[in-house]
C-alpha cells in the first residue's frame, strides 16, 4: 500500500508552516506523528496534494507548568508524556491515558496534538482533555485563538479547527487538591481503539463531590460529555446507588457505531461499566489525595 | 512528482538515494537499498515486522516516509551483528528457539535490541509490554520472552565483565 502522489514540505518554523498552509489551503495536510494520516493516505482515504511535515519545528514540543497551567506542545510524543515527571506529579491522568494508546513503536511517533485534532472518535486524548477542561491554542493566518476542548468536536473528523490553522499548544489547568482521576478503557488487544472508555475527574470537599467531569470515548460520532451523569454526583456523598444512576445517564447519551468491536447495545453497556469503574477509581484516589 | 535526494546513515554507513516523497521507509530499505531483512507484514502499523531503529527509537518503517529519514541514523537487522559475531539478541533467539517461521523475527529482534537499552533488566511482564507492538502469528511468544531474557543477561554480563 503506497500513498498517492503529493508534494512534500518540511518547514523549520511555525510561520513557514502557516505560510504553506495559507498557500495550499485544503489541498494540504499537516503531518505530525503520521500514525493516523499516513495509514489513511495508504488506503487512499486521504489524498492531499501537499504534505506539510511539522516534525522539524522544535518549538512545538515540550511540557512546562506556568501559572497553575500545564502547557503541552502539540508535537509532544505519547512516550514523552509517559516519561514526564511533571505530568505524573501534576496530572497523572494524561500519562496514564497515553500508556493505553497503541504500542511502544507507535507511541514514539504519535503526538498528543495529532490525537486531539484528528477528530477520530476512537482517539483517547479528546475525552480526557474535555474532562480536564483543557483549552487548545490554534494559530492561523490571523493570529492565535484559544478554544475549549469542550465544544471543539462537531462530528467525526470535523472540529472547530480551520484548514489553515495549526494546533500549537494544549493548556491543562492543574487539578486542585483532593482530586482523583481515572481513564478506564476496554480494548480487545494492545493497539486497539476503545470498544468503550470513560474518563472521570472528581474533586472532593470533605466526603461530598465538589466537582466532577465524566466523558466518554468511541461511543458516538465525537467524544461525549456526560453532563446528566455529572449532575447525579454533583454535591453528593457518592455511593454505589448514585454510581449506578450516573452510569445509566452516561449510557443514555451513547450512540455507538456498530463494528467488529461489537453492536450498539454491547458498546453502550460497556460504556456504562467503564463509567462505573472510572467513578469508583477516581473517588478512591480523591479520598487518598 | 519530483524525486528528492536524501542521505542518511544506514547500519553505520552513509547512503544517498533519490526517492519519491510518497515512498515509505520500508520500501526504500527493501526495494532501493536491497536490504530485505526488514519485513512487510500487515502494512497497517499493527504487526511490527518492519520495525527498525530511527535515531535511537523503534519505529514501524511502513508508517514513516523515506524523506523523513533524511539526515537520520537508521539501524536494521542487517546491522545487528558486528565483526562476524552475532549480537546477544540474535544469539538469544537462536539459543532459546525464539522463532518458528521466522517472519516476525527481524522486527522482534530490532524491538528487543532497543527495548533492552531502555530497560536493561526487565521482568517477563515488562518484556511482554515492551514487545507488545510486535505480533508473532506462530504465537511463539513464550520462547521470544526467553530469548529476550537470555539477551538481557548476556548484555549485562558484557557490561560488568
Amino acid at each position: 500500500m503506497i500513498p498517492g502522489q503529493f508534494q512534500y514540505h518540511a518547514p523549520t518554523s511555525l510561520d513557514e508552516a502557516l505560510g504553506l498552509l495559507a498557500q495550499y489551503g485544503d489541498e494540504a495536510k499537516v503531518l505530525a506523528g503520521g500514525h493516523s494520516l499516513l495509514p489513511m493516505m495508504k488506503l487512499r482515504f486521504a489524498e492531499p496534494g501537499h504534505l506539510i511535515d511539522i516534525n522539524k519545528i522544535a518549538q512545538l514540543s515540550g511540557i512546562e507548568e506556568r501559572d497553575a497551567t500545564l502547557r503541552i506542545g502539540a508535537l509532544t510524543r505519547e512516550n514523552e508524556l509517559i516519561a514526564s515527571r511533571l505530568l505524573w506529579d501534576k496530572c497523572p491522568l494524561i500519562p496514564e491515558t497515553a500508556q493505553l494508546i497503541a504500542d511502544p513503536q507507535v507511541r514514539n511517533r504519535g503526538t498528543i496534538g495529532g490525537d486531539i485534532v484528528h477528530g477520530d472518535p476512537g482517539n483517547d486524548h479528546p475525552a480526557v482533555m474535555m474532562a480536564l477542561d483543557a483549552s487548545l491554542v490554534l494559530r492561523g493566518p490571523d493570529g492565535e485563538r484559544t478554544v475549549p476542548a469542550n465544544g471543539f468536536y462537531m462530528g467525526t473528523y470535523y472540529t472547530q479547527m480551520e484548514p489553515e490553522e495549526i494546533l500549537t499548544e494544549i493548556h491543562v489547568p492543574v487539578p486542585p487538591p483532593h482530586t482523583g482521576h481515572a481513564y478506564c478503557k476496554l480494548k480487545r488487544k494492545t493497539g486497539d481503539f476503545a470498544t468503550a472508555a470513560a474518563a472521570v475527574l472528581l474533586t472532593l470537599d470533605g466526603d461530598k463531590c465538589a466537582r466532577v467531569s465524566i466523558t466518554l470515548t468511541n461511543v458516538g460520532p465525537t467524544p461525549l460529555k456526560a453532563e446528566a451523569a455529572e449532575q447525579v454526583l454533583q454535591g453528593q456523598k457518592i455511593d454505589e446507588a448514585l454510581i449506578g444512576r450516573a452510569a445509566a445517564e452516561a449510557m443514555a447519551i451513547c450512540e455507538p457505531a456498530e463494528d467488529l468491536r461489537g453492536d450498539s447495545e454491547y458498546k453502550t453497556h460497556m460504556a456504562g461499566e467503564m463509567t462505573r469503574r472510572a467513578i469508583r477509581q477516581a473517588l478512591e484516589r480523591a479520598g487518598r489525595s | 512528482m519530483a524525486r528528492q535526494q536524501i542521505s542518511f546513515t544506514l547500519n553505520g554507513e552513509p547512503v544517498e538515494l533519490l526517492v519519491e516523497p510518497r515512498q515509505l521507509l520500508i520500501h526504500a530499505l527493501r526495494d532501493v537499498l536491497a536490504l530485505t531483512g526488514s519485513h512487510i507484514g500487515c502494512e497497517t502499523t499493527h504487526c511490527g515486522a518492519c520495525t527498525v531503529d530511527l535515531n535511537g527509537e523503534s519505529v514501524k518503517s511502513c508508517t514513516v516516509l523515506a524523506v523523513q529519514a533524511d539526515g537520520a541514523d537508521v539501524l536494521t537487522v542487517e546491522g545487528l551483528a558486528a565483526n562476524g559475531e552475532l549480537h546477544p539478541v540474535q544469539e538469544g533467539f537462536m539459543q532459546e528457539h525464539g522463532l518458528q517461521c521466522g517472519f516476525c523475527t527481524p522486527g522482534m529482534m530490532m524491538r528487543a535490541y532497543r527495548f533492552l537499552q531502555e530497560n536493561p533488566d526487565p521482568s517477563d511482564a515488562e518484556i511482554r509490554a515492551g514487545l507488545s507492538g510486535n505480533l508473532c502469528r506462530c504465537t511463539g511468544y513464550q520462547n521470544i520472552v526467553k530469548a529476550v531474557r537470555y539477551a538481557a543477561d548476556k548484555l549485562r554480563e558484557h557490561q560488568t565483565a
